[in-house]
């Protein structure tokens, strides 16, 4: 198929913007009159708040108002899809969350006080003259522990916030039939975003007595959360999507949505609130820890049989999006492979730790690294080539996953094994004491949302007289490109070059609902909202076009700006002439649409049985290390990553998904984790938690196979998310390869590597 | 207590006054209203608020106001005339801003290595903006786009940086 602007790579419409350094974030909004912001956080991971007292605060010259629980209308923040998650909760989940803290605090930097003021020097002074009393509580900070039935309870009802299960055949039958049998235990930690935006808002009240928040946030329809919070009604509460800084999953959840909302309520005045760095760190959800116990078994030939695993997940303080991360993991427990016998117990349970919830994958990275690990420990069992035992085992066209799902097209797994493999190039060996290791891991992610909440996004597409197009599309752009993949879509169907189409917008109540960046599902599902409405609009240009030049509909064709008969290029009309024609003539000139994702029943909650996800995307990274035998040090040195994508809409914004992906993975895989202590985090700065710099980061190679696979517009599939997947789980192969032995609790710190030689070395002797 | 502070602004004499315990970065953002100097850290870690300062890359965020009086100060708004420059050119022609947070500040480290290395290997550019975080590009593109700039080929900064 060849496309005029689908596959290329042009010029994102925000690039020359954001090169000149032009404001367009949240932060570089200023109102006149505008008051400064200020959060108080607990200090504590688990206490009884005795006293609040803000009277000295209040009184300082320059304070517009100090807030407590006392002054939320409704104190409770409800985490999940209104109306689409509530089926498939079966009432187990506790998703409360205060606004502000009223008589207990259960994490390290819950918000207890919200001060507004009129200069930041101002509000900080205000911060330090609120005076609160704790009472230490007794906490619990690991979820096994929290497990236990003498655990003290984070909330009433114990701690178990939910479990999901995976029955597939039977698993005592699966590991008789096996000769070998792998068991591991991996850990991964808490991990942060880090965004280099932090979160940020401004907001005011417009002259309709609305409510109006602009924020740097994945989910514009947090709108509804600060309505509730506040007790107003949701059409009273306005929210308009800023470029972000970045999101990740981070700014999925409510950061300063609501209580920036509260201050301009109170306070009647504009109020911008920006979180600190150290704030970011303590104040909003990180990526779940995991505790992943794995049993896989193989016949003598590579086939693999069964696989049990146990999935222990931190959820931390609150319920956020746990749950449903929880599901991601159970899904993806099995890895790309076809086993007959599954087994798998998960759950997730409440500590005193940091909130954790949504990041890129949505716990489709912890359980790739456990079940890579095992392929590669399975291979060594039984002495087969990795490559061979994946090759074996690969989920194929017809194939079902653990949940039964049938795949009704082909994953091309071994394709992107080979290909990312073969790209590695010739072996090198290592000059004392540097080892070279080469490890990779194959991987599937959900992209879209759970196919039972029922999926849906709108967009509006229309044309100008001057023949340009306008997008609205209530997505928000964190930085991926998603708006200007939009243009893309409507140039492509519109025959207009990409300058002539503006996405404008992405506001809660101006532009129409897309739904939230999250989830890889913005390309698929706005992709595909903005492509009906395009497909429609494209039939009003044409007819109009055929009447204009005397021919049949069929034979108009749209390209370069022009309307034109198939085979005559010279017979044409320019879209402005047309569009002017059609204005003339009463034809509609913007069209709304919406699509709906392909939905499926509730998954059985007993055996995890049904169909979870409408399609995934399945992808392959290979790495080479170097690790230095005296200090444990481990470098990164190849990285090449190969996924089908199914079609790139613009290239370059795919490859750079990849190659930041991969990055962000190489992160967690050596350098990152939230360091806690009995709750609190010791590293709450960018100096103590370190993310890949330039110097850390290879040139990764990216490869993209296009299928025309998948469900997004020309047969995309998405790749925000998929692309970090498997990145830890190929270097932690890497390294095992280099050192003899894996590396199984994250990250791969040099301490970690030292400690593996040395058994190594105790081994040989 | 505020100051009043002389110095060069994007090649033209500026003259204002600011509380005395103002950073380079809020007398950019606050003071001045040149908001393309972003605020990601408040440390001197992640690189956002760098600015040249008589051609040498500084973190506003970290340095105080009073250390440009008499000197010269360029930050990405004098950075381009009508349009782009060359460098601003090759960051968007490359892909190398997605979020585009850290794109101020990466644009100016690099232009203070290519005032001093017109030519600098893939290396080179690393070591050049390793004190500039950016957590969406993985850093590929940014390279890229350094040595085009740079008028290198691209196909350098496929080489590994060892």
């Amino acid at each position: 198929m060849s496309y005029q602007v689908i596959g290329k790579s042009p010029v994102r419409a925000d690039a020359w913007e954001k090169v000149r350094g032009r404001p367009i974030y949240a932060a570089d909004f200023s109102l006149p009159g505008m008051l400064h912001s200020r959060i108080v956080r607990s200090p504590y991971s688990s206490a009884r708040i005795v006293r609040i007292d803000v009277e000295a605060a209040r009184a300082l010259p320059g304070v517009v108002a100090v807030l407590t629980h006392e002054d939320v209308p409704r104190n409770e923040m409800r985490m999940e899809l209104p109306g689409r998650m509530a089926e498939a909760t079966a009432g187990a989940v506790l998703a409360f969350q205060p606004v502000l803290a009223s008589d207990r605090v259960r994490f390290h930097g819950e918000p207890v006080v919200a001060i507004a003021a009129e200069t930041p020097e101002v509000a900080a002074h205000a911060a330090e003259l609120v005076a609160i009393d704790y009472e230490d509580l007794p906490g619990v900070w690991d979820p096994e522990t929290a497990l236990r039935p003498e655990a003290p309870h984070v909330h009433e009802g114990g701690n178990v916030l939910r479990r999901w299960h995976v029955r597939k055949g039977d698993i005592a039958v699966g590991f008789r039939q096996a000769d070998v049998v792998v068991e591991q235990t991996y850990r991964t930690p808490f991990v942060d975003h880090v965004y280099i935006e932090t979160e940020t808002g401004i907001g005011w009240i417009d002259a309709e007595g609305v409510l109006v928040l602009r924020v740097s946030t994945q989910v514009l329809e947090h709108f509804r959360d600060v309505a509730d919070v506040l007790r107003l009604p949701h059409s009273r509460v306005r929210l308009e999507g800023a470029y972000l800084g970045g999101g990740f999953g981070g700014k999925e959840d409510v950061t300063v949505e609501c209580l920036l909302g509260l201050l301009v309520w109170k306070t009647r005045r504009p109020v911008q609130l920006i979180f600190s760095r150290e704030e970011s760190f303590i104040g909003h959800g990180k990526r779940h820890p995991y505790i992943l116990r794995y049993r896989t078994g193989a016949r003598r030939d590579g086939e693999l049989v069964a696989l049990e695993a146990e999935l222990i997940s931190d959820s931390g303080a609150y319920a956020a999006l746990s749950p449903w991360v929880l599901f991601y993991s159970l899904v993806t427990a099995t890895g790309p492979y076809r086993i007959p016998h599954v087994h798998v117990d998960a759950v997730t349970a409440y500590t005193n730790n940091p909130i954790a919830s949504a990041y890129r994958t949505f716990g489709s990275i912890q359980t790739c690294v456990a079940y890579e690990g095992q392929m590669d420990a399975l291979a060594a069992a039984l002495g087969m080539d990795p490559l061979e035992l994946r090759e074996r085992n690969f989920l194929k066209k017809g194939d079902s996953i653990a949940t039964g799902q049938v795949l009704e097209t082909d994953p091309m797994l071994g394709e992107t094994m080979r290909r990312a493999w073969a790209a590695l190039g010739p072996a090198r060996a290592g000059a004392s004491p540097l080892r070279i290791g080469r490890g990779l891991a194959a991987s599937f992610t959900p992209y879209g949302r759970m196919c039972w909440t029922r999926d849906s996004a709108s967009a509006w597409v229309g044309m100008e007289l001057d023949g340009g197009a306008v997008v609205r599309c209530a997505a928000p752009d964190v930085g991926g490109g998603q708006t200007s993949s939009l243009c893309s879509i409507a140039a492509e169907v519109l025959g207009l070059p990409l300058e002539d189409v503006v996405a404008v917008g992405r506001d809660s109540h101006f532009t129409p609902r897309a739904g939230t960046t999250t989830a890889t599902r913005q390309l698929f599902m706005s992709g595909n909202a903005v492509l009906k409405a395009s497909r429609e609009l494209r039939r009003h240009v044409v007819d109009q076009a055929a009447e204009l030049l005397e021919a049949g509909p069929a034979d108009i064709e749209l390209a370069d700006g022009r309307a034109f008969v198939r085979g005559a290029s010279s017979r044409a009309v320019t879209l402005g002439e047309v569009v002017r024609a059609m204005s003339a003539s009463g034809r509609p000139m913007q069209v709304l649409d919406k699509y709906d994702a392909p939905s499926a029943p509730t998954i059985d909650p007993r055996t995890g049985q049904g169909k979870p996800f409408n399609d995934y995307t399945f992808g392959t990274q290979a790495v080479e290390v170097e690790v230095d035998g005296e200090t444990g040090q481990t470098r990164v040195t190849r990285l090449v990553a190969c996924y089908d994508i199914g079609q790139a809409i613009n290239r370059q914004s795919a490859e750079g998904q990849i190659e930041g992906g991969a990055v962000q993975g190489l992160g967690h895989a050596l350098l990152e984790a939230v360091a806690l202590e009995d709750g609190i985090i010791r590293n709450p700065h960018l100096l103590d938690y370190k993310i890949p710099t330039t110097l850390d980061s290879p040139a990764v190679e990216t490869i993209l196979i296009e299928s025309g696979n998948g469900l997004g517009p020309f047969g995309a599939k998405g790749i925000g998310e998929p692309a970090m997947t498997p990145t830890p789980a190929a270097v932690m192969n890497a390294v095992a390869r280099a050192v003899g032995r894996p590396v199984t609790e994250f990250p791969i710190t040099a301490e970690r590597v030292l400690a593996r030689l040395n058994d190594a070395g105790k081994d040989a002797t | 207590m505020s100051l009043v502070l002389e110095f060069e602004l994007n090649g033209r004499p500026c003259r204002t006054s600011v509380p005395a315990h103002f950073t380079v970065l809020d007398l950019l953002r606050d003071g001045l209203a040149l908001l393309g100097t972003k605020d990601g850290c408040g440390e001197g870690v992640c690189g956002a608020c760098t600015v040249l300062l008589d051609g040498e890359p500084v973190r506003g965020c970290i340095v105080l106001a009073a250390r440009v009086a008499g000197r010269a100060v360029v930050t990405i708004e004098g950075v381009g005339g009508e349009g782009p420059d060359a460098l601003q050119e090759m960051f968007a022609t490359h892909g190398a801003a997605q979020c585009g947070f850290c794109t101020p500040g990466m644009i100016l480290s690099a232009r203070a290595l290519l005032a001093v290395n017109a030519s600098p290997s893939a290396h080179d550019v690393r070591e050049a903006l390793a004190g500039n975080l950016c957590r969406c590009t993985g850093y590929v593109k940014i390279v890229e786009a350094v040595l085009a700039a740079a008028g290198r080929s691209a196909a350098c900064a496929s080489v590994p940086s060892s």
